[in-house]
């Protein structure tokens, strides 16, 4: 956002008083519209059941902790990387591992799949963000082909394709988003508004238009226009950093899980906090979350190694999984709903349904 | 010069906040009501609520198949 010219009786003074004004305003307007609480709204929705969830299928291979993955839009790969630098590409139906890649770095705190199947991105303390297309040849070198394309003054913390796998976007621990162009390499836009390392980032669903959230450790949760760069609306109401962000199915709000122990539903509609997922016994930090197909069930990946399963209009909790044996530090439900995948320290990645 | 760029840095959060205070926002209640509609007309589409059978969910067990 370029920034105008100051008027002629604007000083550090006024522009502080005017800023203070803006800010008691805004929780004001906000305030205004607090009508109800979502639970209290979905009141007469009918409880939900019980639920089996277990674990089907456990992916073994990694050396070390897995720090994230995603799913293809097949909806049986997926690509894992882990601290020791590796990249692996399973089929989650038969737990083979089909590629895997060894990073010049350790930490690889991000990977995703393109929308094609045909390559996946990952990066981490090496700062970049860097492509490999995947081969049908199982023995061919797939460093050999990489590319970088994303370059950033700090650690990598996530990455995502666009709706093809022309664009990037990414955001780091150097405190910026940016969107870059895969083929050039070039930087079609960067994100500033963050204090702190941006530590996750969505796009939202294709049909709601050119928008993403990021989340960071200054405890903002930032919604961002893609095309010129401004961010949109802005929410502060976790107190500690947010690992994980993710846009509500129909693209209306958005769930982010946090340090401070707690997942968070945002409405952008309603410009605020709608509810609250926490329980005084959950006390570790949330590292991710993602919701069902319906957007009825939010799940979560604790640092205390379990998952809790969230009914998203009553508040409550409706499960919680045990197996993993350390910290679960990333989960994503699979594209058509039908499992969610998990990974964490303990080395393994965990199917459920 | 630090006494010119705490004023720029100022200024662009003095232009944020404006921008920000313009949005039209909805009601609570609205919101809520959409949220839960959505959840309501998808819920029989949702696997991991509905708990598809094994026979559609490619990850539950499956019954022993055995070659003629």
């Amino acid at each position: 956002m370029a920034c105008q010219g100051l008027g002629p009786n604007e000083t550090l003074a006024t522009l502080k008083t005017e800023s203070e004004t803006l800010k008691t305003k805004l929780e004001e307007e906000r305030a205004k519209l607090h009508d109800a609480e979502l639970h209290q709204v979905a009141e007469k929705v009918e409880a939900l059941g019980q639920f089996i969830i277990k674990t089907r299928r456990t992916l073994k291979g990694h050396g070390n902790k897995v720090l994230c993955m995603d799913w293809c839009k097949d909806k049986r790969r997926i690509v894992s990387s882990s601290q020791d630098g590796k990249v692996i590409v399973w089929d989650a139906f038969t737990a083979n591992k089909e590629h895997a890649v060894t990073m010049p770095c350790t930490w690889v705190m991000a990977c995703a799949y393109a929308p094609s199947g045909c390559a996946v991105a990952c990066g981490g303390l090496d700062n970049k963000c860097s492509v490999y297309p995947l081969s049908l040849d199982k023995n061919e070198n797939l460093a050999a082909k990489k590319k970088s394309v994303a370059m950033h003054t700090n650690y990598l913390s996530a990455c995502s394709f666009t709706n093809s796998d022309m664009q990037i976007l990414t955001s780091s621990g150097d405190g910026t988003c940016a969107l870059w162009d895969v083929e050039s390499g070039q930087l079609l836009q960067s994100f500033h508004g963050h204090s702190a390392d941006v530590l996750c980032l969505d796009l939202a669903p294709s049909e709601t238009g050119n928008t993403f959230v990021s989340g960071g450790c200054d405890k903002k949760a930032n919604v961002w226009d893609m095309r010129s760069g401004q961010c949109i609306q802005s929410f502060e109401s976790h107190e500690s950093d947010i690992n994980s962000v993710r846009y509500y199915p129909s693209g209306d709000a958005f769930a982010s899980g946090s340090d401070d122990a707690t997942c968070r539903l945002f409405d952008l509609r309603a410009d605020r906090e709608v509810s609250v997922y926490s329980k005084d016994s959950i006390i570790f930090g949330v590292s991710s979350v993602d919701f069902s197909l319906s957007g009825r069930l939010l799940f979560g990946g604790y640092n205390d190694y379990t998952i809790n399963v969230w009914d998203v209009l009553k508040g409550t909790r409706v499960s919680i999984l045990f197996g993993h044996e350390n910290r679960v530090s990333t989960l994503r439900v699979s594209p058509d709903g039908t499992a969610f995948c998990s990974g964490s320290w303990d080395h393994t990645l965990r199917i459920w349904a | 010069m630090s006494g010119s760029s705490n004023l720029v840095a100022m200024k662009k959060i003095v232009q944020q906040l404006r921008f920000e205070a313009k949005i039209n926002r909805v009601k609570v209640s609205q919101a809520a009501a959409d949220l839960q509609q959505f959840c309501l007309q998808n819920a029989q589409q949702d696997p991991l609520l509905t708990g598809v059978s094994s026979s559609t969910n490619p990850f539950r067990p499956q019954k022993v198949c055995s070659f003629l």
